[in-house]
């Protein structure tokens, strides 16, 4: 909302305090106009327009302005907003109301009722009464285009169409516009700080730190051997340079991680298919001379896991996400209320947790060679750079305690994901080239937040940090999710930086502050981490290479003595080691070892520096809701949801840290009771449990109640019609008493 | 001492027992402790509470091998063990052991493996006993146990067809069909006496006094005082104060089994008043009643804010209509002026019941996980707890919002009306969010007016088929499980609460859920002859008690209904298998920190006391006390 000079007053605090006025107090008379970003220009507006709304305080719409630049489509209110809403947390590059072009998922126009849907070949046509944008961070959208000027109207929709929809090229992504008129942010060095891997210290740290034994390449340095690997990598100290080029890289095992035992985490591309029998013959050579030197990273043991053949497609990761985002983009409440009836069996059907699971599960397949049987691992997949990213990361997160810090985890996803080569520009199609898009890195992130919920005391970062991640990939301003490989990173920047005639950098979504103030930023860490006391640190330490989980923590959550559930307890106890292939029916060998694997884990207590493993049950899998649903005002809770827990640890977590500081200073000095006057205003707010998404309301509201279901759908068979309750035929004289 | 009065009767009637001794009652708080760690570690033994029962150092090695030994209850006493039977379990396979059957429990023990192999349950939990196949060829004999609370047991062990001795599984056929057999129900034999009585907890005059009644629209009448007016409902009774008592009985002859509308719950402010009552007797011919219409105009006019009553009818609108063959309906908006009729859709308690088995076929043993979600759609269950939440829902918003007063009824006014009056009571007052007040809507909304237990339970009855079975309760609980999720920070007890009533629903080891009415307990003198359920949950409330409540008194819970919000209560149906993890590490985190903030705190005091003498200090610090202070926990 801060871009909104409209909204007067109220949030005066400039965001981008070189190029912002404050504007204060003049909204009135003011030409209403969103607060541009550097390098931002108007393409085109329409006003009056009309935004729809579901909101019962605002009575169906708002009038304004609608404009389309070259980074969002901005909707600028007309209305002082009466509402008294609060908004702690915001962004400073886009507002509630606006949406970058690079967020626009679909376009739907409104032709006399009749809804269709716009593709970019179709905006020739008449322009429709208005349009309905669904965005990729799941908001909807309703404008309505009647009350503008015909020209206007279809200047506006042809200019939405035409800078949302229609293929461009990368330099048209606004990112360059925007980061030739930013002073080169300076650099941060805040500590500890997130590794780029964009140079030989980043990885030379790495690698010191998870104590492996590879090779460092530098050859790599102009990208000669390949423009698909990273500038730096290590491989293993047995491949021979010369091999190197062979297949442009393809089937060269690059480095992950590695395990304290030794043994390591390799991931490459598979090679080309070729017919020909002596080329063939050369590849399964080249391969063995691969997996031989993964080998002999540790102990020569080594396990080739081929993704390409167990893991879903790209393609069927996209359709499923298609299909599954659909059920979040509602715009009609009587269908939402209509879904609701059929909402599991609807879930089930998009298969995308049934995506998140396999890949949870293959993760966990991987962890057990390397924890268990400390066997190297090579993953390969065909372009090596999709979902072996998801593996390899998903791995190392359940591994290694320090890439659930907020640095380590945002190391790993440079590691592992921008300077490993995922195809970003691609994936998200910020070009509008359907044809490759697929949500790869979404994928990811939903697998990090399942483990984050099953396990919220291991995660130094919090759902809303993952949320904003998610959102952040579609606002084409960060380097990091706009290039489809370092190269095309390092090569842009160049010819950019030569036109410009100066060392141009665009920002990394790592720079946190781009998007938000130091308050809004405290949300992006979760309150429940557990730190690693200085006690623990130093017992691992001494005790290494044992497995770390075994070691600490006593079980410090006894199990609750619930009346019968002795036979759970002894069951879990019993099964600690013992092989029950039986568990379930298991199709599988693989599936079976897993489960073994994950039992005998889950039978020790639980260490939050140790492995983590996911439980990866029916029950267990769960929608990442806050993502998901939180524009959907039917189903805010106000004053409830897992936020009330959060946020009462972390007041508990303030008040022990203020009575420290206290106990620390000895004499009282500041007064208290200033803290809770400042919170004071808001008892009697009831915040959203999508919080910090969704607004908080105060005073009354109404609650959500069901408009509509299908009785006749839900099958009740013969009991339905059945009397009420028999007993009724005991009392019949009663009723014939009453009936004569 | 008042308070342990019945308690102290049943002391005295206690014959031979080795619990503490009657003169105990002068509780201290080291006596009440000791008691009620003996009962849990009687009624589940596991370690660590029986290391708290036996406190004295030179018992502790004692206790490490009393672990997994039966411990019986006052009164309990063993009818036998057979050494030589195998529990076939669903997780793990054969395990062969030894099996007690008391006229309490079950005891299944398994010393071979390490740790102890226990299976520990009341009698009261099987619903039936079955004999599977014929005799296998090395002589064993196959008995299945169907559990009330969502599991099945298997069981086999030798036996000789002809041979003298009876096998044990008659004996679990005998004590858990205590009804059919013609045997007292072990409530009435157990005589724990505990610290508080909790059949004091709900006194209907107190609980009508704070809601504010009567006043002047509304009176308390004893017309019922017999039960002659209506035998299922209580003898204490909220009408409109402009009803004789006389016209009562009128009304009661034209609505089923004589259930009248009458006041559940009065708004502090607005006065708009939740009602409850059985269908109209309005039957094929349209039949009307000029008492009931006066009666229902009366309620609407004790609330000068609306000008409105609305009529919530639990049931589809097939089903209302389809009741008026059998004489009994729905109220015709001719008929009543002013009244709108509005139907909930809540299914009867043969479809509900069948919810059930199709849910425990889905849960139990093994969950399919590929095909989770639609197999759990395919039950309908949470579909019913969602109706009937939303029935509630709307309950609640027209009473706060709409400060309209309300009348609930279904057929017969005990099963469904019972669900939504308490569910809207819920939303509405957080009296009832309190571990105590939960207590008295329980009592109030379900025991006093006559939600039929022993049928619904079939408590000790060998009739499994019985079609008057069916889980109306537990959906109940459910429902407030799926608010309790919402609202984490709302309700003053915790998810144990909710699975320790359950478990004594079906238990049978309190008096609480015996019998059908309020009636029926006087005559069968229960609360002298058994022990409350509530006697032994306020006796250790710390363990029923959510460390994150926040009291909310004034706050009115509007619960999201949405499918996209419900869940299956996996701590509840899913508990018996050994792969879900308890969910308790937040409350556990959350406890440590009270545990650290209290140190603190106390230290804090400490220094300012010393302080104090030198400079003239602000009182100890009041920002930090979480009753004090709602303004930290905003929502």
């Amino acid at each position: 909302m801060f871009s909104l000079g409209s909204n007067g007053g109220k949030y005066t605090k400039p965001s981008f305090v070189s190029y912002v006025n404050p504007e204060k107090g003049n909204d009135a008379l003011q030409e209403k106009n969103p607060v541009f970003l550097p390098g931002e220009v108007v393409f085109c507006s329409a006003s009056p327009v009309l935004k729809c709304t579901h909101d019962d305080l605002l009575e169906g719409s708002i009038m304004g302005t609608l404009f389309c630049t070259n980074f969002r489509i901005s909707f600028v209110s007309d209305q002082v907003l009466l509402e008294d809403v609060v908004q702690p947390f915001r962004n400073r590059l886009y507002g509630e109301n606006d949406i970058p072009l690079t967020c626009v998922d679909q376009i739907y126009g409104d032709y006399d009722e009749k809804r269709k849907l716009i593709t970019n070949t179709q905006m020739k046509n008449k322009h429709p009464n208005g349009i309905i944008v669904h965005c990729k961070d799941l908001r909807v959208f309703q404008f309505s285009l009647k009350l503008a000027k015909e020209e206007a109207a279809k200047k506006i929709f042809q200019g939405i169409v035409r800078h949302s929809l229609e293929p461009k090229s990368l330099r048209c992504i606004f990112a360059f516009s925007y980061c030739e008129n930013i002073a080169g942010a300076p650099e941060t060095q805040n500590k500890p700080r997130t590794l780029m891997f964009e140079n030989i210290v980043d990885w030379m740290e790495e690698m010191k730190r998870t104590k492996g034994n590879c090779k460092l390449l530098e050859i790599n340095k102009d990208f000669t051997i390949s423009q698909k690997l990273p500038q730096f990598f290590f491989i293993p100290t047995n491949v021979l340079e010369k091999d190197l080029a062979a297949y442009q890289g393809k089937g060269v095992p690059i480095w992950c991680w590695s395990h304290h035992s030794g043994c390591a985490l390799f991931k490459t591309a598979s090679l080309p298919l070729v017919q020909e029998e002596s080329f063939l013959r050369a590849q399964k050579l080249y391969m063995e001379r691969m997996l031989n030197a993964v080998a002999h990273n540790y102990l020569y043991a080594v396990k080739a896991v081929d993704l390409s053949e167990t893991l879903p497609s790209i393609q069927d990761i996209q359709q499923s996400y298609s299909r599954f985002k659909q059920n979040f983009l509602i715009d009609n409440i009587g269908e939402f209320w209509i879904s609701d009836m059929k909402w599991f069996s609807t879930l089930e059907t998009t298969r995308w947790l049934s995506i998140i699971r396999q890949c949870l599960h293959k993760a966990v397949e991987v962890v057990e060679y390397l924890e268990k049987e400390n066997t190297n691992i090579l993953l390969i997949e065909d372009g090596g750079t999709d979902l072996s990213c998801v593996i390899s990361s998903l791995v190392q997160l359940m591994l290694d305690p320090h890439y659930r810090t907020l640095t380590g985890f945002q190391s790993l996803v440079q590691k592992e994901w921008v300077v490993g080569g995922h195809n970003f520009l691609e994936r998200c199609n910020h070009l509008n080239n359907k044809d490759k898009e697929s949500p790869v890195f979404l994928l990811f992130l939903e697998c990090v937040w399942q483990l984050l919920q099953q396990h919220s005391l291991a995660f130094q970062f919090s759902e809303t940090y993952l949320t904003v991640l998610s959102d952040s990939i579609s606002v084409a301003i960060f380097s990091t999710f706009i290039f489809s490989s370092p190269y095309q990173r390092v090569s842009s920047m160049k010819t950019e930086s030569q036109t410009h005639g100066s060392l141009l950098n665009i920002p990394s979504v790592w720079d946190w502050s781009l998007q938000f103030d130091c308050k809004s930023q405290e949300f992006l860490f979760n309150p429940l981490y557990r730190e690693k006391s200085k006690q623990e640190k130093t017992r691992n330490k001494n005790q290494r290479p044992k497995p770390i989980r075994q070691l600490s923590l006593p079980n410090a959550t006894p199990p609750k003595k619930y009346f019968f559930k002795e036979e759970t307890e002894s069951l879990r106890k019993m099964l600690r080691g013992t092989r029950i292939s039986r568990w379930m029916h298991l199709s599988d060998s693989a599936q079976a070892s897993v489960w073994e694997f994950y039992n005998a884990w889950q039978q020790k207590p639980l260490d939050y520096h140790g492995l983590l493993l996911p439980d990866l049950d029916g029950p267990a899998i769960r929608l990442w809701m806050q993502r998901y649903l939180r524009w959907i005002p039917e189903v805010q809770i106000f004053g409830g949801g897992d936020i009330t827990l959060v946020n009462k640890i972390t007041s508990l977590s303030q008040e022990l840290e203020e009575l420290r500081m206290e106990l620390e200073q000895q004499v009282r000095q500041a007064d208290p009771r200033c803290k809770s006057t400042e919170t004071v205003n808001k008892s009697t707010i009831r915040m959203s449990c999508f919080f910090p998404f969704a607004s908080c309301r105060s005073g009354s509201f109404k609650p959500a109640i069901p408009t509509s279901h299908c009785d006749g759908e839900m099958d009740m068979g013969h009991l339905a019609e059945r009397e009420d309750e028999d007993t009724e035929l005991t009392d019949n004289s009663v009723i014939r008493g009453c009936a004569d | 001492m008042e308070k342990s009065g019945s308690a102290d009767s049943l002391g005295s009637k206690r014959s031979s027992s080795r619990q503490p001794s009657v003169d105990s009652l002068t509780s201290t708080n080291t006596t009440r402790s000791d008691r009620s760690a003996h009962l849990r570690s009687a009624v589940s033994p596991d370690a660590a509470s029986a290391r708290t029962d036996l406190g004295a150092e030179v018992l502790k090695e004692s206790s490490r091998i009393a672990e997994g030994e039966l411990q019986l209850l006052p009164r309990e006493s063993v009818q036998d063990t057979a050494s030589d039977v195998t529990y076939i379990c669903p997780f793990l396979g054969a395990i062969r052991g030894s099996l007690t059957v008391t006229n309490y429990r079950l005891f299944f023990k398994c010393l071979d493996k390490d740790p102890a192999f226990v299976l520990d349950l009341p009698v009261g939990v099987i619903s039936r006993v079955e004999k599977i196949g014929a005799i296998s060829a090395q002589g064993e004999v196959s008995f299945g146990l169907v559990c009330k609370d969502i599991r099945n047991l298997r069981f086999a062990h030798r036996y000789q067809e002809g041979s003298l001795k009876k096998s044990i599984f008659e004996l679990v056929n005998k004590f858990a069909f205590p009804v059919s057999n013609a045997l007292r129900m072990f409530a009435f034999e157990y005589g724990q006496p505990f610290p508080e009585n909790g059949w004091k907890v709900y006194d209907p005059l107190a609980e009508y006094k704070r809601q504010g009644l009567p006043n002047e629209s509304w009176r308390i009448t004893k017309a019922n005082e017999h039960y002659d007016v209506c035998e299922t409902y209580p003898a204490t009774l909220v009408v409109p104060a402009n009803i004789p008592d006389e016209e009562l009985k009128r009304v009661a002859a034209f609505r089923a089994k004589g259930r009248i509308p009458v006041l559940s719950w009065i708004h502090p402010e607005t006065q708009a008043t939740v009602t409850r009552c059985s269908q109209p007797m309005v039957g094929v011919n349209g039949k009307r009643s000029k008492e009931d219409e006066k009666h229902l105009q009366a309620i609407m006019d004790a609330n000068a804010q609306s000008h409105k009553l609305f009529i919530f009818d639990a049931r589809p609108p097939v089903n209302a209509a389809a009741n008026k063959m059998k004489g009994g309906g729905f109220e015709s908006e001719d008929a009543y002026q002013n009244a709108e009729l509005v139907f909930l859709d809540i299914h009867n308690i043969h479809v509900m019941r069948e919810s059930l088995r199709k849910l425990k076929e889905v849960v139990y043993p093994n969950i399919e996980e590929s095909h989770w979600l639609s197999n759990l759609e395919s039950t309908h269950w949470l579909e019913h707890i969602k109706l009937i939440l939303a029935g509630a829902l709307r309950i609640a918003d027209k009473v706060e919002s709409g400060k309209t007063s309300v009348v609930v009824h279904c057929s017969d006014g005990w099963d469904r009306t019972a669900q939504l009056s308490s569910l809207a009571m819920l939303m509405l007052d957080g009296f009832y969010r309190t571990l105590r007040g939960f207590q008295v809507l329980v009592e109030k909304e379900w025991l006093s007016f006559g939600h039929r237990f022993q049928l619904r339970i079939g408590h000790g009855d060998r009739n499994h088929t019985d079609a008057d079975r069916s889980p109306v309760f537990l959906q109940f609980i459910d429902c407030v499980w799926q608010m309790t999720r919402q609202f984490p920070a709302a309700f003053e007890f915790n998810e144990f609460f909710l699975i320790t009533i359950l478990d004594h629903l079906y238990s049978c080891l309190f008096g609480t859920f015996l019998c059908n009415s309020e009636q029926q307990r006087l005559e069968e003198d229960l609360p002298k002859r058994t022990v409350s359920l509530w006697s032994y949950i306020n006796s250790q409330h710390e363990e029923f008690t959510n460390p994150l409540y926040v009291d909310y008194a004034n706050h009115v819970l509007y619960p999201v209904v949405s499918m996209r919000h419900l869940e299956l209560w996996v701590g509840y149906y899913i508990r018996w298998n050994p792969r879900m993890r308890p969910q308790e590490p937040l409350h556990q985190h959350y406890r440590e920190l009270l545990a650290k903030r209290a140190e603190l705190q106390r230290k804090v005091e400490e220094l300012q006391r010393e302080v104090a003498g030198r400079v003239a200090v602000a009182p100890p610090e009041k920002a930090g006390s979480p009753a004090g202070s709602p303004v930290q926990t905003c929502v």
